[in-house]
Order: structure tokens, then sequence, then C-alpha cells
């Protein structure tokens, strides 16, 4: 029987030859994990319950990420309930403050998720590591504590749906400008529980960075994973990385899909997400009036040493505007130390732009860059919801870390080629 | 524990798109079920996680807590304004964002005991699910409700009354796989159970 790459996975970890879309089954995980927002309530499940065992003390992260360095008190309680849990059990995936970092940008660093694993995480982003060719979506708290004393998770089986991208991408294009093109043609429902899986030229040629932004931001299409076949820039990544054994799973050629969307990769211009939703696209081009009071670049999306490169190609020479604050969020120590050892904290520094400790910190409104009333952001996060980075009748405009650098340095919405960088086609 | 297709095999529920996560249909709550009377709060589409309960308060993790700030960022007195057993009806995609079980934590903790919407975001399925909240998915109702009418709602037989205007509809069927959940007491002691099995 034909299947996708995530049928084919989903099959394994059932225990069954081949499962089709709207089965039900339960599937053995591989990995799992809980942030310092979800994790203490899946805590407190797991001990309501009465379970008093994990099923793999090493197949377990928890990762205060949110709120830390702790914002407050409660944070401070919160992954205090992490670090005695993880103690209790023998999880030795914890990672304290100098240690931690964004947990969709740690796990594949730390080569704790990889090609054909099942992973759930208690965070909806936790879709991210599609991009290794993992099947992997977000789950809620419950669904965290029964796992983690079980090892099991009941899934439908979603349809796929599949994006072919031919062709190459213009100047500056990325994988978040990508993202948001894919989002604004089918709407944040559009993929709604079905699997978003990635593939041609344009995709082949993308880094394992621009593939992690794109698998992230898959929720934003309301779909419940985003996978990309492995290919020879999977395996560099998870060579020597990877504490387990990779296993490389293809969609068969005759697999069926749900629908099948064509872009071609010229007709993607540098995007940018106008509030309150992440469909809600434009050309950034075209959106120069939008005068805007931060700048962030960071996140599970975009912290990666990649996405730092780029903020800083723009910046480099150039100044944020006296009306700007910009916030660079390396998203983990290894970024951080990798950034400062190739001397981009000196431009950022030069360009007046503050460098934080890894964290979520803004993207969730959490702290590190809240917004006041009536104020406007560029971030390169995936969400722009509502008073998501701050106060209610705040704004965020998504972008990636081109636009998000280029509109720190004009004071408004802008492209690259706006404030004076020159980049030829790739 | 052996492998395990649930429920009897594939199941398509609903028939036509899926309403959410791993299913559409009459849910959840791990208890009996109650008919439901109460006056409906209407949303539009896309009702984000974040306006449901801000990420500013997810230091937070009791009900009551979660409560006093539930819908905030849609209407900033609506904690006070919403009564024990209002119900909540909202269009497409509710509760679409974060995986924040705090977001069914805090509708369950001001006394809501039912949502109704056309679709529910997957995530968001599954923690209503999981925490006991009960959701239905009944489109026709939804657009068959205004602000402030009062509305029945039988959550054995997914029976929905609009008592203001008269109006009778059926929500979607609850999935086999989630009536074994329900039979079990919730997902948690479901899987003990099979554990333990």
């Amino acid at each position: 029987m034909s299947m996708t790459i995530t049928e084919k996975i989903l099959a394994r970890a059932a225990g069954k030859d081949a499962v089709q879309p709207g089965e039900l089954i339960i599937a053995k995980v591989d990995f799992c994990l809980g942030n310092d927002v979800t994790a203490p309530v899946a805590i407190d499940e797991f001990e309501k319950a009465g379970f008093d065992s994990v099923f793999d003390s090493e197949r377990i992260a928890l990762i205060p990420d949110h709120f830390t360095p702790n914002k407050d008190i409660k944070t401070a309680q919160l992954v205090k309930q992490m670090r005695e849990f993880c103690k209790k059990f023998g999880i030795r995936h914890f990672y304290d403050v100098g240690r931690v970092g964004v947990e969709h940008a740690l796990l594949p660093e730390m080569g704790l998720v990889g090609p054909g694993d099942v992973v759930v995480g208690a965070d909806s982003h936790t879709c991210t590591y599609g991009a290794l060719g993992a099947f992997a979506t977000g789950v809620g708290s419950t669904d965290l504590a029964g796992a983690m004393a079980t090892g099991e998770v009941w899934f439908r089986v979603p349809e796929s749906i599949k994006f072919v991208i031919e062709g190459g991408l213009p100047p500056y294009v990325t994988g978040k400008d990508i993202i948001l093109y894919t989002i604004g043609q089918t709407g944040v429902d559009g993929a709604l529980y079905q699997a978003m899986e990635f593939t041609g030229s344009t995709i082949d040629a993308l880094s394992m960075e621009a593939r992690l932004t794109m698998a992230n931001m898959a929720i934003e299409a309301g779909a419940k994973n985003g996978i990309f076949p492995a290919d020879d820039i999977t395996k560099a990544y998870v060579h020597r990385r990877f504490l387990r054994e990779p296993r490389y799973v293809y969609s068969d050629p005759d697999a069926a899909y749900a629908t099948t969307y064509r872009w071609n990769a010229a007709d993607i211009p540098l995007m940018v997400a106008k509030p309150h939703l992440p469909s809600n696209t434009q050309a950034a081009a075209e959106l120069n009036g939008i005068r805007i009071d931060q700048v962030v670049i960071g996140s599970c999306t975009n912290g990666r040493i990649e996405d730092l490169r780029m903020a800083a190609d723009v910046l480099r020479g150039q100044k944020v505007h006296p009306d700007v604050r910009c916030i660079v969020i390396p998203a983990t120590q290894a970024i951080w130390q990798q950034a400062m050892e190739e001397g981009l904290f000196g431009v950022f520094l030069d360009a007046q732009a503050v460098v934080s400790a890894p964290t979520c910190g803004p993207c969730l409104g959490g702290h590190m860059g809240i917004l006041a009333e009536g104020e406007r952001a560029v971030s390169t996060t995936n969400r722009n919801f509502v008073g998501r980075m701050g106060h209610p009748r705040s704004e965020v405009y998504l972008a990636g870390p081109y636009v998000a650098a280029a509109s720190a340095v004009a004071g408004h919405i802008a492209t690259p080629d706006q404030v004076g960088s020159r980049k030829a086609a790739a | 524990m052996s492998a395990t297709t649930i429920g009897g095999g594939a199941t398509t529920p609903g028939g036509g798109r899926a309403a959410g996560d791993d299913a559409g249909g009459v849910a959840a709550a791990a208890g009996v079920a109650v008919p439901i009377h109460g006056r409906a709060w209407t949303f539009g589409r896309d009702v984000d996680t974040d306006l449901i309960i801000p990420a500013r308060y997810l230091n937070m993790k009791t009900a009551e807590e979660l409560a006093a700030h539930v819908m905030e960022d849609a209407d900033p007195d609506f904690p006070r304004k919403v009564q024990s057993g209002d119900i909540l009806v909202a269009k497409e995609n509710f509760g679409c964002g974060s995986s924040r079980e705090h977001a069914p934590m805090a509708i369950k903790g001001a006394g809501i005991p039912l949502v109704i919407a056309k679709s529910f975001a997957r995530i968001f399925y599954r923690n209503s699910f999981n925490t006991g909240l009960p959701i239905l998915v009944a489109p026709e109702a939804v657009d068959g409700i205004s602000e402030g009418d009062t509305v029945e709602a039988d959550l054995a037989t997914g029976v929905i009354r609009n008592a203001t205007t008269g109006a009778e509809y059926q929500a979607e069927p609850l999935p086999e796989f989630m009536r074994e959940l329900v039979a079990a007491g919730g997902l948690l002691p479901y899987l003990k159970a099979r554990v333990a099995g």
C-alpha cells in the first residue's frame, strides 16, 4: 500500500504494516518535551493520576525557555517544580539558564530528535522537527503527562497536502518568506488537522535552518505537522549529532495527497504578515508607510546562526533608527557563542541593537521586550495575534531577518534594498 | 502492549472536513452528560489561545487564577460579565495557536460548561477533551445563535436547542474512540489501564 512519509512513520510507531488517513492509532513516541508553561501542568496531571515512573528518562526533555531567566516569583516556582521532577525521575535533559536555549532550536542542535522519529511536545511549535524528516506535533499538558508515563500517545492519522516549490528564490527571500507566502495562500486553517509535506527544487536547495523555520510555522496553517524528505543536507546535519539511529523515510511516488499546491519560487517576494493573523500577508516592499517602535530578531522560528548572519549583513555599518529598539536573541548558548566568535555581536552593538540571553521572552509577550499600547513591532517570530507581544492594542508584523533588520534601520517596514544593501539573485 | 488501532478500524468522523484533531464531534467531558442551559456569548472565526488566555498570565496554572482573565483581550470586561453557566459560540478554527491547556482550563474555570463552534483547532480539540471541557461541532447551530440567546444542549445526544428562537440543531457525533476515552474517565485513566493491561 502506498503511503506518505507521515503515514509510514506513524505506521511504524503503531506497530502496523500500514495506516491510512482517518485511522485512530496509539503510537509509541521516540521523544517528548515540555516547557516552563506546559510542563508544570503536565507534572500536576501526572501526579494526580498517580503515576510513579516515567517510560524512559532519556527520552524526555523539560526545557524552561519561555519566561527564563525567571521573570518573576511565579515563574521561578514553575521552573523549580520542573527541576525537582527531573531530579526525582532521573531526567537529565533538563537545562537551566546557562545551558538552556529555545526548545525547538535546542533539541535538533543537541541531536535529541531526528529523522523518522515520532516526537510530541507540549508546545505547538514542536512541528519544527519535521524539517529533519520526523513526525513531530504539538499536544497539550495532559497528553504530555500520558506520554511521559507510558511512552504512548493517540493520533488520528492525518491526510497529507503536498507543496511543490520550484526554481530559484529572488534576492533576500528566505524560508520565512516561503512559509508566510504559503500560509497567506492556505489561510490559518487551510491545513487544519493535515500534514504539510514540502518538496521541489527550491526546497532541495534550502539550508536546514531555513527548513526548520518553515516546518516551525506549519501550525500557523492549522497543520498537525510539517515534513521534509531527508536528503544530503539532512544527513550532514544529523551526522555525529543525532544521538540515536536515523530512520530515513520517503513518500511512495504514488502516495495519496488531499491537495497538491505548486509555487514558483520566483513569484515569492519578501513577505510580511500583518496583524493579527499569520495569513494576513503582503509584500514587504508595499508596506513602507508603516512606522515601527521595536524589532525582535530571534525565537524558535528565526533565532539560529543563519538568521543572525542575515540580520548582521543588513545592520553592518548601519545604525538602528533612533525611534526603534532592536532586540537580538540568539536561540541557544551554542548559537550565542558562534555569533560572538563570528563577530556578529560587534555588528549588532555598533548598530545600537541589544543582544539578549536565549529565551522565548517577547515572542509571547512574556518579558524582555513588551510593547506598550499603540506600539508596533516587526518580529521574526511566528504569531501576530492580538496582544501577542504585549498590550492588547499593540501590533506585531511578522517577517524574516532581512526585512526585520532593514526595518530596524529605516524606522518603518523596509526591504534590505531600501536601506542600501545589495545582493544578487541566488 | 500490542499495536493497536483504536475503536475498530478507520474512522472518518463527521464526514468531509475534519473538525479538529483527531476528530469532530460531540465532546468530551469525562463525566455524566448533564443538560446545559445558558446564555450565549458569540465570537467570530480564528479565536486564538492568546485571546482566550493571554500569555502574560501563563505564569499561573490554576483554573481560578486563569478564569479571572478569560477572553480578556477580546473584551476587558468579559471576565466580570460572564456568568457561570453561560456558553461560548464561535465560528471556524476556535482555539488556534498555542498548545496551552490553560485555555480550556480558563474557560472551564469561569463556569462555562460548553463551547459550540463551526470547527476547532486541533490541539485545542485534544486539550478540551483531555481536560473535560465539553465542546460541540455544530455549524448550523452557530449560524442560528445570536449573542444573549438562551441555549440548551444535551451532550449525550448532541442536540442543541436555541430556547430564544425555538430552533433545534444536531451536533456532529462523537467518534467511537472518544466514547472509549470518556468511558475510561479521561485520557490518563485510559492510558493507565492500557499499561496495566
